[in-house]
């Protein structure tokens, strides 16, 4: 794949946290891409390892226990993993930016909406001081905020919910990245509010023609805004594939069990679908063989004994699971690579 | 409570309810108004059916279920259980009471004594109300643990040894221990990953079933909701905007609000991207609650006297109540 295809290539990415003097791997050889104005989806349960990855993208891990270990994060071509702190500072809101679940922690309270997004295009841009205000003010109107000439002077505390992830889109999109990264940007925020954040995610996307890559772990959201969607499971991809055949041809036996695990509007059941068990924590990872076993209604034999791989079944459609490893054209190499 | 059975046919009745908590301020803590939490709900709850209560963050949900579990004494109405009105029911008949409705919560951890076992954590309310000693209690206790789908050994451990999904199982079956006759459950999945809330969901509906309970099922999330419930209540800001059997007020919801919300919701098929309602604004102060109808200030289909009129529940079809002047 040449450069131009790819925005963001994420390649056998090896995440660790030092827990107790062990390094345990919360991201566990994760690939995807991005390709430029594309909205990706991350999805999988709590504690899979969302955040992580995409803190690892940004380079913003804990320092004092976490680290990439392995793998590469081409942006543009270029390997951010190695980079330095300074380095990073130049791409981080300019090229790639970052919203959160819960604004008020990326929000600095003791300063005002307007110098917060003020700092953001001094920082990466060249306009002249006396455009800058006028700019944050038209930017909070770009995102729907109506007082935004008052808001401007005002504190995040002072604002809702949904009124604060309005500030942090304005912010992230000050300086027209080319890749957003959105961590659960609507979990904490009512639906009829969630409804208005995705709309202007979308509008904005197309607007500034950004890549987004949006994590979050409700499929609704998935369905409404994805093009193309990586599943994780405890801390690896498990099937990544565009938006129509995850929902219509779902492969991996975890994908499958989720699908039909959430109450649908639409259908009356009497019995869900349910997934035995739990998520594996980080410490009780299974040495070997594929993490989803003890859960799986399919497993097998061989599902103890060796790591599956991801490799694709058709184009465009790629799954982590021994079910399908024949199907895999390049099936042989890559399990010599492994081994 | 006199115990003559009154064989009603509903097990619940609550009559224009209200709850406000003061707001104090000032020097002296005066109180300097109201938070309107509950501000008019009324709703039956037949023998052996699940209504569900529904509605978005601050909209009143928890005051209402805890209000009507006389955890607090309610500002206004009235709150017939069993046919007895309850709301003004103090001392040994408020203990009564308490046998027979029980909660849970949403936030197991919270709700759970880390300091004690699971096996006592389950049997303290039957010990509270002189069902025997933890010791001569202890068959019966592993007896629902089991029912409710926890190992062998959880008697023994203590509740950060569980996941959440456990931790609500734990709370489920503490809320059994004296086989009530209502439970309210506060959003007792939101705080689980989906292929968890999907195991307590089936169990929910199991124990319903086999123990014949009477469900209040309180949640924000309206797709669960409705395959919880035979019966749905929305509420908007303090009031319950819109009562229907749970199909009828997905296929054909009547109030604006309840339009929006369903519209609202993301749903789990790429291929099926309806049009959205979608609404301007947030959610009015409980404290500064807008004149006449709450929802006017976003509604699409305001009309010049909505904010003069209060609109009441009515009946709109059959079995299919709404509050909205439209239909009046
Ligand atoms: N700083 C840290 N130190 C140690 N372990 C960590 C740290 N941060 C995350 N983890 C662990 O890494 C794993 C992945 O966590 P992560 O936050 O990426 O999950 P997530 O998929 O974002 O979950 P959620 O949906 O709850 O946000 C979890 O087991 C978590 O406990
Ligand atoms: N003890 C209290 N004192 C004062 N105000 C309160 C108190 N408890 C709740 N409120 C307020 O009453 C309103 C209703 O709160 P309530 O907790 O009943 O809503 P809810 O529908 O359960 O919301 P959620 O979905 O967030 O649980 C909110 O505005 C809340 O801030
Ligand atoms: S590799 Fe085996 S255990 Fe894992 S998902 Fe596939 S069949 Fe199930
Ligand atoms: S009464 Fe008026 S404002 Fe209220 S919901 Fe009906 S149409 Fe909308
Ligand atoms: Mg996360
Ligand atoms: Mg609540």
């Amino acid at each position: 794949m040449s450069s131009q295809d790819t925005l963001l290539e994420v390649k056998n990415l090896h995440t660790g946290f030092n827990i107790d003097g062990r390094v345990h791997h919360a991201v566990k050889d994760v690939s995807f891409s991005v390709k430029p104005k594309e909205v990706v989806c991350i999805v999988g349960e709590s504690g899979c390892g969302k955040s992580v990855m995409s803190l690892s993208v940004m380079n913003l891990l804990p320092k004092h226990n976490g680290k990439i270990d392995k793998g590469e994060i081409l942006f543009e071509g270029r390997d951010l993993a190695p980079l330095s702190e300074k380095e990073m500072n130049a791409i981080r809101g300019k090229d790639i930016s970052m919203i959160f679940q819960e604004p008020m922690t990326a929000l600095n309270p003791v300063l005002t909406i307007g110098y917060q997004l003020d700092e953001v295009l001094i920082n990466h841009t060249t306009i002249s001081k006396e455009e800058i205000r006028r700019k944050s003010v038209s930017l909070l109107k770009q995102v729907g905020i109506s007082r935004a000439d008052q808001i401007v002077n005002e504190y995040p505390h002072q604002l809702s919910g949904g009124m604060r992830q309005r500030v942090m889109i304005a912010i992230a999109i000050a300086c027209q990245p080319k890749l957003l990264i959105a961590d659960e940007p609507t979990t904490a925020l009512d639906v009829t509010v969630q409804a208005q954040i995705l709309e202007l995610i979308g509008k904005i996307q197309e607007e500034v023609g950004m890549a987004v890559l949006l994590i979050t772990h409700d499929l609704g959201v998935v369905a409404e805004m994805a093009d193309r969607v990586v599943v994780m499971y405890a801390g690896q991809v498990v099937e990544e594939t565009d938006v129509d055949r995850l929902f219509y041809e779902p492969k991996h036996p975890y994908t499958k069990a989720l699908l039909e695990s959430i109450p649908k509007m639409d259908e009356k059941r009497d019995v869900l679908n349910t997934i035995e068990g739990i998520v594996p924590s980080l410490k009780n990872m299974p040495e070997k063989g594929c993490r989803f076993v003890d859960r799986c209604p399919a497993a097998m034999d061989v599902c103890r004994e060796m790591d599956p791989i991801l490799g694709e079944t058709d184009k465009g459609h790629a799954v982590r699971c021994f079910l399908y490893e024949e199907s895999f054209p390049q099936s042989s190499d890559k399990r010599a690579e492994v081994q | 409570m006199t115990k003559e059975t009154v064989q009603s046919e509903h097990l619940l009745q609550v009559q224009e309810l209200k709850k406000y908590y003061p707001v104090r301020g000032g020097f002296f803590r005066r109180k300097v108004g109201d938070v309107k939490a509950v501000d008019n709900i009324s709703l039956e709850l037949k023998r052996g059916e699940t209504f569900g209560l529904v509605g978005e963050s601050g909209c009143g949900k928890s005051t209402a279920g805890r209000t009507i579990m006389r955890l607090f004494k309610p500002t206004g109405g009235k709150i017939l259980f069993e046919g007895q009105d309850i709301t003004e029911l103090r001392g040994s008949g408020l203990r009564d009471l308490r046998r027979d409705i029980q909660m849970v919560f949403q936030d197991p951890y919270a709700s759970l004594n880390p300091k004690m076992m699971v096996g006592s954590i389950v049997s303290e309310p039957m010990i509270n109300y002189g069902m025997g000693s933890e010791s001569k209690l202890k068959d019966e206790v592993m007896e629902l643990l089991k029912r409710v789908g926890l190992p062998e050994d959880a008697y023994y451990k203590y509740p950060h040894e569980f996941s959440g999904g456990q931790r609500q199982r734990i709370g489920i079956a503490r809320a059994l221990a004296l086989k009530p006759k209502l439970i309210i459950a506060d959003e007792p999945v939101s705080a689980l990953d989906v292929s968890v809330q999907s195991q307590v969901l089936n169990l929910l509906k199991e124990l319903q079933e086999e123990f014949q309970l009477t469900l209040l099922f309180i949640a924000h999330d309206l797709s669960v909701v409705k395959h919880m419930s035979d019966r749905i209540g929305v509420m908007y800001l303090g009031n319950l905007v819109e009562v229907a059997d749970g199909e009828d007020l997905y296929k054909d919801p009547k109030h604006p609000y309840t339009q929006a919300l369903i519209s609202a919701i993301p749903q789990p098929d790429p291929r099926n991207k309806s049009e959205r309602v979608i609404l301007s604004g947030d959610v009015p102060s409980p404290q500064n609650p807008p004149t006449g109808c709450p929802f006017h200030p976003r509604c699409p289909k305001v009309m010049p006297h909505c904010s003069e009129v209060k609109p009441q529940l009515k009946e709109v079809n059959r079995d299919h109540r709404a509050a909205c002047l439209l239909y009046e």
